[in-house]
C-alpha cells in the first residue's frame, strides 16, 4: 500500500518535471522564432496536441486504466485540448498583430500617394499592387497565411500540398474547436466518471479534436476531406460508444451511412473543381473565383461564361455538389435523419460534434468557398432554400418531441438551416456569426440536458421530469441563459446573430424568406420555452426513486456551463461578420433596410415565448385538447414529416427490392451467372462429344497415323 | 544395276514394309509388334540401300547407319517399357494399354 503510494507521487513528479522541462524548453524555442515562422509552427502545434493525446491513449490507455482512480486518461485528453486552445489563441494575437501592421503599411503608401497629389484612381491601382507585394511574403489583404508546405499527392497535374491555411475564418473556426471543446472535454470528466470504458471515451474525443482542426485548418480541398471523413469516423464512434446498445450501434450506423450520400457528391465536387479550375488548394479556389490572378487559373476562370440565376454551368455543379456534401454533414433536409438519432451517443458528444462543431463543417465549407458560390447563382438560392426549409421542418418537429435531447437535436438542425440560410442569401460572415453563437448556447443546452439526465439517472424524457428548478438552481440557471439566447431574448447573442441573419435575408431582396424565417425564428422560441417548461417547472411527473436521486452535477460540471453561459449571454457582442468579413464573398445588399424588422423579431419571440409558458404553466390541461384539436398535424409532426419512412421506403422498396427484383433475379441469376454457367455447359458438351476419339486403343491410334502419313504422302506426290 | 533388278528389289522393300505395318495394327502381342516395327525400318534400310546403289552415291547407306542407331534405341526403349508393363499388369496384351481412354 505505502509502496503504491510512493510509486504514486514519483510519478507525479516525475510527469511535472518532464512537463515543466518540456513548456520551458518548448517556449524558449518559441519565443526565438520570428514571428511569420511562429504561427506556422504554432499552427502545427495546435493541430498536433489532439492527436497526440489520442496517441498516448489508444497506446497507453491499457496503462492508464491500472490507475484506480482512472483520472489520467480524462486529464490527458483535457490538458491536450486546453493547451491547443491557449495556443490558437497565442497565435490569433500574433496574426493580428501582424495583419495591422502590413494594413498600416499600405494605409501608409495610400497616405504617401495622397500627399503627392496621385488621383485616386490610380492610388487604387497602385496600393493593389502593394498588396500583391505583401501577398509574397505568406500573408495578403484578405489576411491568409498558408504553411509551409509539403508535396503530399503528385500526380501528372494534380498538385496537392498538405498545408494549413490560416487565416480569420480558420482562426476563428479553431478557437471555437479548442474552446468549446476544452470546456467539453472537462465537462465530461464528471459526466464520464462512472463509465468504465473512459479512456476508449476521450481518445476518441481527441481523435475527433484533431479531425475537426485538420478540417478547418487544411489549405486544400483533399486535406479538407480527410478532416471530413475522420470526424464522421468519430462522430460514427462516439454514436456508437454504448455500442451494446443495439439502438446506438444502429444510429451509428445510420449517421455513417447518411454521411456517405452527402461525401459521394463531396468527393465528385473536388473532382470537378479540379476538373474545371485547374486547382484543388482552397487559396487558389478563392481566388480564382474572386479575382485575384493566378497565373493557370486565372484563365481558366476567364474562360467559363457568368452564370447567373436559374442558369446552370461548371461554377453551379461545383456548387451543388460541395453543397449536398454539407447537407450530408449538417443534417440540412432531406438527409438530416440522422442527427436526431445521433443523440444515442453520450450527451457531451452530442454538445461537442453533433451540435457546436461537426456539424457546423458543411456551413464553414459553403462560407470559405464563398467567392466561389456566389459566383454561382443557381447554387446558391439552393443554399437558401433548403436552409430555410431545414429550419421550418426541424422547428416543428421539436414541438412534439419528448426526449429531451431530441427536441434539442432538431432545434441544432434548425439553427443549421438559419446558417445555410443565411450563406444562400450572401451573408456568410452572418452564418459564421451564427455558427459561433451557437457553438456556445446548445453546447451550453446538451451540457445542461446532460446534467438533468445526470441528475435523474438516465432518465430522458420530458414526461416524467418537472420542477426540477428549485433542486438544481444551477443547472436551471445556466439552462435558462442558453434557452433565452436561442430563442432570440433581446441584446443575447441568439438574437444578434439571427438578427444578422433576418436582416441579411431582407437586405438581399428576399422578402418572402425572410417572413418564413421569422416563422422559424418564432418556432424556436416556442419549442425551447415549452422544454423549459416542461423540465423545470410545473410538477416532478418521475418516479419516487428518481426524485430522491436528483443531485446537482459536480463542481466539474458545473464550471464549463457556467463559462458557456456566459458565452451565450455575451458572443454576440464579438463583431464576427465583421472580422471574417475580409475572408469571405462580400454580400450583395441593397440598401433596403426595414426599420420594422427588429422590434417584429423581437414581438414574436417575447410573444411565443409568453404564450407557451402561460400555455405550459397556467393551463396545461388545455395541451392535451389542443393535440386532440389538431391531432393530424401532431400526427404528421410525430411521424418527424415523414423523412423516416420515406427513406424506410426507398431504401426497402426501391434500393433491396428493386435491386432483388432486377439486379439479383434478372441481372445477376439471369445474365451473369447464366453467361459464365452457360460457357461451362458449352464446355462440358464439346468434351463429352471430343472424349469418344479417346479409344485407349493404341492400334487404333497407330493405323489413324498411318492413314494421315498416307494421305499427306498422297496429297504431297499428287497434288 | 538395271531398271529390272531396281524395280524387284523396291518391290521387296514394299512387301516387308507392308507386312510389318500390318503386323503392327493386327498382332496384339507387344513383342510382335515391336518386332513388326523393325521389319518396317528394315524396309526402309533396303529402300535407301538400293537407291544409293542406283544413284551411285554413299549417302544413302550414311542414312542406313543412322536408321540402324535409332532401331537399337527405339528397341531398348521398347522392351524397357514391355518388361515394366508385365511386371505392373502381367500382360503383354496391347488392347491392355488403354488408361488414357476417354
Amino acid at each position: 500500500m505505502a509502496a503504491g503510494r510512493t510509486e504514486r507521487w514519483v510519478n507525479a513528479l516525475v510527469a511535472c518535471v518532464l512537463t515543466t522541462v518540456a513548456v520551458v524548453g518548448g517556449g524558449r524555442v518559441l519565443l526565438s522564432l520570428d514571428r511569420e515562422a511562429l504561427i506556422q509552427v504554432l499552427g502545427w502545434m495546435v493541430l498536433l496536441l489532439p492527436l497526440a493525446g489520442f496517441a498516448v491513449l489508444a497506446f497507453f490507455g491499457g496503462w492508464l486504466k491500472r490507475d484506480r482512480e482512472e483520472l489520467g486518461a480524462g486529464v490527458i485528453a483535457c490538458a491536450a485540448v486546453t493547451v491547443a486552445f491557449g495556443l490558437a489563441a497565442w497565435m490569433t494575437v500574433k496574426f493580428a498583430t501582424i495583419e495591422g501592421e502590413l494594413t498600416g503599411s499600405v494605409a501608409q503608401h495610400g497616405a504617401y500617394l495622397k500627399a503627392q497629389g496621385v488621383s485616386a484612381a490610380a492610388r487604387d491601382e497602385i496600393l493593389t499592387k502593394v498588396g500583391r507585394t505583401l501577398e509574397l511574403t505568406p500573408y495578403f489583404p484578405s489576411g491568409s497565411a498558408v504553411s509551409a508546405s509539403v508535396d503530399w499527392i503528385r500526380v501528372g497535374p494534380l498538385r496537392v500540398a498538405f498545408s494549413l491555411l490560416i487565416d480569420r475564418l480558420s482562426l476563428l473556426m479553431m478557437l471555437v474547436v479548442t474552446g468549446v471543446g476544452a470546456l467539453i472535454h472537462i465537462y465530461s470528466l464528471g459526466y464520464m466518471a462512472h463509465d468504465p470504458e473512459r479512456v476508449r471515451y476521450f481518445s476518441y474525443l481527441n481523435l475527433f479534436t484533431f479531425f475537426m482542426l485538420l478540417l478547418v485548418m487544411s489549405g486544400s480541398l483533399p486535406l479538407l476531406f480527410v478532416g471530413w471523413e475522420g470526424v464522421g469516423l468519430c462522430s460514427y464512434l462516439l454514436i456508437g460508444f454504448w455500442f451494446k446498445r443495439p439502438s446506438a450501434a444502429a444510429a451509428g450506423l445510420k449517421a455513417f451511412l447518411v454521411n456517405r450520400i452527402g461525401d459521394a457528391a463531396l468527393i465528385v465536387g473536388i473532382i470537378l473543381a479540379f476538373h474545371v479550375l485547374g486547382t484543388v488548394e482552397l487559396v487558389h479556389l478563392m481566388d480564382a473565383t474572386r479575382g485575384v490572378e493566378h497565373p493557370g487559373i486565372t484563365e481558366q476562370v476567364a474562360g467559363l461564361a457568368p452564370e447567373t440565376l436559374g442558369g446552370f454551368g461548371p461554377l453551379t455543379a461545383i456548387a451543388l455538389l460541395l453543397f449536398v456534401g454539407a447537407c450530408g454533414k449538417s443534417a440540412q433536409v432531406p438527409l438530416h435523419v440522422w442527427l436526431p438519432d445521433a443523440m444515442e451517443g453520450p450527451t457531451p458528444v452530442s454538445a461537442l460534434i453533433h451540435a457546436a462543431t461537426m456539424v457546423t463543417a458543411g456551413v464553414y465549407l459553403v462560407a470559405r468557398l464563398s467567392p466561389l458560390f456566389v459566383k454561382a447563382p443557381t447554387a446558391l438560392m439552393t443554399v437558401a432554400v433548403v436552409g430555410l426549409l431545414t429550419a421550418l421542418l426541424a422547428g416543428t418537429v421539436a414541438l412534439v418531441q419528448t426526449d429531451i435531447k431530441r427536441v434539442l437535436a432538431y432545434s441544432t438542425v434548425s439553427q443549421l438551416g438559419f446558417m445555410f440560410l443565411a450563406c444562400g442569401v450572401g451573408f456568410f460572415g452572418a452564418a459564421m456569426f451564427h455558427l459561433f453563437t451557437h457553438a456556445f448556447f446548445k453546447a451550453l443546452l446538451f451540457l445542461g440536458s446532460g446534467a438533468v439526465i445526470h441528475a435523474l439517472g438516465g432518465e430522458q424524457d420530458m414526461r416524467r421530469m418537472g420542477g426540477l428548478w428549485r433542486r438544481l438552481p444551477w443547472t436551471f440557471w445556466t439552462f435558462v441563459a442558453g434557452a433565452a439566447a436561442i430563442a432570440g431574448l433581446p441584446l443575447l447573442s441568439g438574437y444578434m446573430s439571427k438578427e444578422a441573419i433576418l436582416a441579411g435575408t431582407l437586405a438581399a431582396g428576399h422578402p418572402w424568406l425572410t417572413g418564413w424565417a421569422l416563422v422559424a425564428a418564432a418556432l424556436t422560441a416556442l419549442y425551447m420555452t415549452r422544454l423549459v417548461c416542461l423540465t423545470f417547472f410545473g410538477l416532478f411527473r418521475g418516479s419516487a426513486e428518481a426524485r430522491d436521486h436528483v443531485h446537482e452535477p459536480p463542481w466539474v460540471m458545473r464550471v464549463p456551463l457556467i463559462l458557456l453561459a456566459v458565452g451565450a449571454l455575451g458572443a454576440g457582442y464579438v463583431g464576427v461578420p465583421r472580422l471574417v468579413g475580409p475572408t469571405l464573398a462580400t454580400p450583395v445588399a441593397s440598401e433596403a433596410h426595414a426599420v420594422w424588422l427588429t422590434p417584429l423579431a423581437i414581438v414574436l419571440a417575447l410573444a411565443a415565448i409568453v404564450a407557451t409558458a402561460y400555455l405550459y404553466l397556467e393551463f396545461v390541461e388545455v395541451v392535451p385538447r389542443l393535440r386532440a384539436r389538431f391531432a393530424v398535424v401532431v400526427r404528421v409532426l410525430e411521424a418527424k414529416w415523414g423523412f423516416d419512412l420515406a427513406f424506410d421506403w426507398l431504401v426497402r422498396r426501391v434500393v433491396v427490392g428493386g435491386s432483388t427484383a432486377l439486379l439479383w433475379r434478372r441481372v445477376d441469376a439471369g445474365l451473369i451467372d447464366a453467361a459464365v454457367n452457360g460457357s461451362a455447359h458449352l464446355v462440358d458438351v464439346l468434351a463429352e462429344r471430343t472424349r469418344a476419339l479417346q479409344t485407349g486403343l493404341v492400334r487404333q491410334y497407330a493405323l489413324v497415323l498411318f492413314g494421315g502419313t498416307v494421305v499427306l504422302l498422297a496429297y504431297l506426290v499428287w497434288r | 544395276m538395271s531398271a529390272e533388278m531396281l524395280q524387284h528389289a523396291l518391290y521387296l522393300s514394299l512387301a516387308l514394309f507392308a507386312i510389318g505395318a500390318l503386323g503392327v495394327f493386327l498382332r496384339r502381342n507387344v513383342i510382335t509388334v515391336l518386332m513388326c516395327i523393325e521389319l518396317m525400318l528394315n524396309a526402309a534400310n533396303l529402300a535407301f540401300v538400293v537407291f544409293s546403289r542406283a544413284w551411285g552415291s554413299l549417302s544413302g547407306q550414311v542414312f542406313v547407319f543412322f536408321v540402324l542407331t535409332v532401331a537399337a534405341a527405339e528397341a531398348a526403349v521398347g522392351l524397357a517399357i514391355v518388361i515394366a508393363w508385365q511386371r505392373h499388369r502381367d500382360t503383354l496384351d496391347v488392347d491392355a494399354f488403354d488408361s488414357m481412354k476417354g
